[in-house]
């Protein structure tokens, strides 16, 4: 018998799709109790097209290879002591940003596709799932193991996991996640397959990974391209599950459109922290925020929109404020955290007037009007021994959970402020985005662990603000937090460069 | 019409992979940034297992590609001769 | 001189994460426990499931079976997501060689019909159970507590998958890729009388939402069974019957089975020890599985293994959960 060789398309449907069977013995609904719940109707799974095909002898084997590179590269990385390669240490708090909020996003992102991966009916869709939730699970562990041998020289990664579920500015990426898996299969679909995944997540893998390979950060730029070749198949199941949705029937429409309006708005307030890691703490800059948003989000979002509106799908709500506050997030981002450095586990600092002139000339429209003024005043009280810190605690967006600081986008000068009225209690957001968001679900939001309330209300281990900050966010304070300036980290980073501070000789010659 | 695009970590094996995209697309542009390759084309890029066989010399399956992928815009299709990424407006 | 004091700069202000810290000590944490322990969320939820209201998410209380530590687990393989990988990658090597080496050499051809027709009747049909292996891993995946397991859990459910697949390669290389094997098997599981137990006990594991009674159903009573029955036994008697080379699209399934055994066996082991009301939990949950299973299975295994096979494969279960501390009552009895 001559075997007839099998296209990639047929031999994916007999391996994959024809494993599923027609129930007899229990009830497809209770088998698969969640797919009705949100209101979206699928008439027909077996419409499902999986772009990849990709069967478990070819995941094992390419990702084997892939991890093989990845990990030679890590031990290189700790053998040579690479940390000292990076630009500056200054460089090193981006991905201290990024182990504490990032990482347990993608823990959370391998949890949450694994239950999908477990729910949806179709074994195309499920098993797609299945497969990101374990590229996810790579990419949390691939991330601990880069960030291992940072964590031994610097302060503020020691703790991330913990941090993660506690510390008032993690719960921005925290509650993103947890919003999206408490929702339905098919929310948290369109939240993390395509808003987060195919719209934003190249704002934060793309240009940041290739800004830390121009600061020499081999690890970082190593495991953030290989989890960027996982990243490939997750946008693409992203943009399918849209489409599948779309196609099976028109009364999904409009549900998907306020799905991508609210993760929009919601990823769009999360990567607020990504512009300030583009903008600010990346020494030798690639490309700016504003560049970066022009390029991932105007031209590439706006190719996917186009393509979509066949189905009647259009550009999310408030995607024109957010392309108004390109000129502005990472300012107002960095002096949020700038004000709170005090209370969080990475240094910030004002930028030097090199970074100053290069912020001027990417922001011609709004740094020196707005910005810089500001800056170069607390770089004077800096100068004079004043450096300032925030003493009050902010005020949270119920929805993002960002201190209130972004402002109207037709006066930059003035802070946004929403509020709403729930069942009695007001309720305040930094956004109309945000606001809309809490307005439709509302018994959702009051929810919030919103962590400011949760100091006042006692339920972080004591009143003062440094009882919070040591022993329940489990921080070392005056080393984990503060300035960049006069920080253990800028110590030893001058050690190991032999670089002397001028306080430093003075003292000696003393 | 709508640029689609691939990234490609910058490595040996992507050279040969972007050598062939040249030849197949030869209205695509190639944009060289730190550690990585874009590259970019008006509605639709080819990525075809022949053209990057010829520039490699040995036998290479489409889904090595995935190895050195870095990002990509565009509705995708993979067979055993390409991938493709279209838009279709 | 210089060189040192650059030596002495460089050291390690600290030997590992805090979390492993706390739990193994202050030195150097391998890669399976700093990418394994402690990592999951535990506190602070926003928001309750739409889907399980009643619960939070990642919920220990989606199984009934309770540990003070459900840390206290460790994967003898200790495997992270790259040394998984890397283990199946070497096992897939040799399964496609054996695959190319069987297509190349048409050794379909010197296969009987009576023999293709007996491995489509009675191997074949099992991609199915597999894949409700790999929802029900899933489900342990998804819904239970702590990575250590929740990724084993992981990669034991893509593991069936791709055991799936290679049972419909095996079907692909004796049709030819033609696929009609498939459908014949397919047909078998929907129909013939002898797999309806065994479809029947997929389907209800299926709707059984207790993830760790799951891991007993699927993992430890199913599977010890089903492996033993048709990786050993119906192994042997292929091989026996002029159907020896078989075994060699097999193996794979053979050495995931002795691999995931393992995993297995310290899961049951750890939790038993725990308390006595988990041993009791597991030990009811054995006795129903194995009294529903050896029902279920009897049928096919007859016809793949012959008469004993059925009391066999039963043995082989009492004896590894009697070494994992669980000892069933019908066994005893």
């Amino acid at each position: 018998m001559t075997a007839t060789k099998l296209n990639l398309k047929d031999r994916y449907r007999l391996l994959t799709r024809d494993l599923d069977w027609e129930y007899s013995y229990q009830n497809r609904k209770d088998v698969f109790p969640m797919e009705e719940f949100e209101g979206i109707k699928i008439t027909d799974w077996s419409k499902w097209e999986d772009p990849f095909r990709l069967t478990m002898d070819a995941y094992w084997k390419y990702q084997a290879e892939k991890e093989k590179k990845l990990y030679a590269i890590f031990d290189a990385f700790a053998q040579n002591n690479g940390q000292q390669n990076v630009k500056d240490a200054r460089y090193v708090n981006a991905i201290k940003l990024f182990l504490t909020g990032v990482s347990p996003l993608e823990y959370q992102a391998y949890n949450g596709f694994a239950h999908v991966g477990r729910q949806f009916g179709g074994v195309g869709a499920r098993v797609a799932c299945q497969m990101q939730s374990l590229d996810e699970l790579r990419h949390v562990q691939t991330q601990i193991h880069a960030m291992s041998h940072y964590n031994k020289h610097f302060d503020g990664f020691q703790d991330f996991a913990h941090m993660h579920d506690r510390v008032w500015y993690l719960s921005v990426p925290k509650s993103f996640f947890d919003d999206a898996r408490s929702a339905g299969p098919f929310e948290f679909m369109v939240a993390i397959g395509f808003s987060f995944e195919y719209v934003l997540t190249n704002l934060l893998f793309v240009p940041f990974m290739s800004g830390a390979a121009y600061n020499g950060d081999m690890a970082t730029v190593t495991f953030g391209f290989s989890a960027q070749s996982d990243e490939a198949r997750h946008m693409t199941l992203g943009l399918e599950i849209i489409k599948f949705l779309l196609e099976q029937h028109p009364d999904n429409v409009p549900i998907v459109q306020r799905w991508i309006n609210k993760w929009f708005w919601r990823g769009t307030r999360m990567l607020a922290l990504v512009s300030m890691m583009m903008d600010y703490m990346l020494p030798n800059r690639v490309m700016s925020w504003k560049e970066a948003w022009e390029v991932y989000f105007e031209e590439a979002g706006g190719a996917l929109f186009k393509d979509l509106a066949r189905y009647g799908i259009e550009m999310p709500a408030y995607a024109g404020t957010a392309i108004a506050e390109k000129e502005h997030l990472s300012h107002q981002t960095w002096s949020i955290f700038y004000n709170y450095t005090h209370a969080a586990a990475f240094h910030t600092w004002m930028p030097d007037e090199r970074e100053m002139d290069w912020l001027s000339e990417k922001y011609p429209n709004t740094f020196d009007k707005y910005y810089r003024p500001r800056f170069e005043h607390w770089r004077e009280m800096e100068r004079a021994g004043e450096r300032f810190y925030n003493p009050t605690l902010p005020m949270l967006c119920q929805t993002c959970q960002i201190p209130m600081g972004f402002t109207e986008m037709n006066d930059p000068t003035l802070v946004s402020y929403r509020q709403s009225v729930y069942k009695g209690e007001r309720f305040n957001f930094c956004s109309d985005g945000c606001k809309d968001i809490f307005d439709h679900e509302p018994e959702k939001y009051v929810q919030s662990w919103l962590p400011v309330h949760q100091i006042y209300q006692g339920n972080c281990g004591g009143a003062d603000v440094e009882t919070v900050l040591k022993d329940y966010y489990k921080m070392n304070l005056g080393v984990d937090n503060m300035d960049y300036r006069g920080s253990p980290d800028e110590q030893r980073w001058k050690q190991w460069h032999n670089l002397q501070s001028a306080e430093d000789k003075l003292k000696k010659a003393s | 019409m709508s640029k689609v695009y691939i990234a490609l970590q910058d490595n040996e094996e992507s050279h040969y992979i972007v050598e062939a995209i040249e030849e197949d697309n030869p209205d695509a542009t190639v944009i060289y940034q730190p550690a990585m390759i874009r590259i970019e084309n008006e509605g639709f890029l080819a990525v075809k297992r022949e053209t990057v066989e010829e520039k490699m010399g040995r036998d290479w399956e489409v889904q090595a590609l995935h190895v050195n992928l870095i990002t990509l815009g565009g509705n995708v299709d993979e067979t055993d001769d390409a991938l493709t990424l279209t838009w279709n407006q | 001189m210089t060189i040192e004091i650059k030596t002495a700069t460089l050291s390690t202000i600290r030997n590992t994460y805090e979390h492993t810290r706390r739990r193994f000590g202050d030195k150097p944490a391998s890669r399976y426990q700093e990418a394994s322990y402690d990592i999951a969320p535990e506190n602070n939820f926003h928001y309750r499931p739409l889907w399980e209201p009643e619960k939070f998410l990642n919920d220990k209380t989606r199984t009934a079976i309770v540990m003070e530590d459900w840390y206290v687990y460790k994967d003898p393989r200790q495997f992270y997501y790259g040394t998984y990988v890397q283990a199946r990658a070497k096992l897939q090597e040799v399964a496609e060689a054996n695959y190319s080496f069987f297509a190349k050499r048409k050794l379909a051809d010197g296969l009987s019909d009576e023999i293709k027709e007996h491995v489509t009747r009675c191997l074949l049909p099992l991609r199915h159970m597999e894949l409700a292996a790999n929802m029900n891993n899933l489900s342990g995946c998804a819904y239970g507590t702590a990575t250590v397991l929740t990724q084993a859990f992981l990669y034991n459910g893509m593991d069936r998958l791709g055991i799936a697949q290679y049972l419909s390669r095996i079907g692909l290389l004796l049709d030819g890729n033609s696929g009609a094997s498939l459908a014949t098997a397919k047909d078998y599981w929907m129909t013939d009388p002898v797999w309806q137990g065994v479809r029947r006990y997929a389907e209800n594991s299926l709707v059984v939402r207790d993830w760790f009674e799951l891991f007993v159903a699927q993992n430890v009573v199913m599977d010890t069974l089903v492996y033993d029955l048709f990786y050993r036994q119906y192994d042997k008697k292929l091989s026996a019957e002029g159907g020896a080379d078989i075994a060699m699209l097999t193996e794979f399934m053979q050495e995931w089975y002795r691999d995931s055994c393992r995993w297995v066996d310290s899961v049951l082991k750890t939790t038993a020890a725990e308390s006595d009301a988990n041993r009791e939990l597991l030990v009811q949950w054995v006795d129903a599985y194995r009294e529903k299973a050896a029902v279920d299975l009897a049928p096919v295994a007859e016809i793949a293994a012959g008469e004993d096979a059925m009391a066999e494969a039963l043995a082989a279960l009492d004896k590894r959960l009697q070494k994992s501390g669980v000892i069933s009552r019908a066994a005893a009895a």
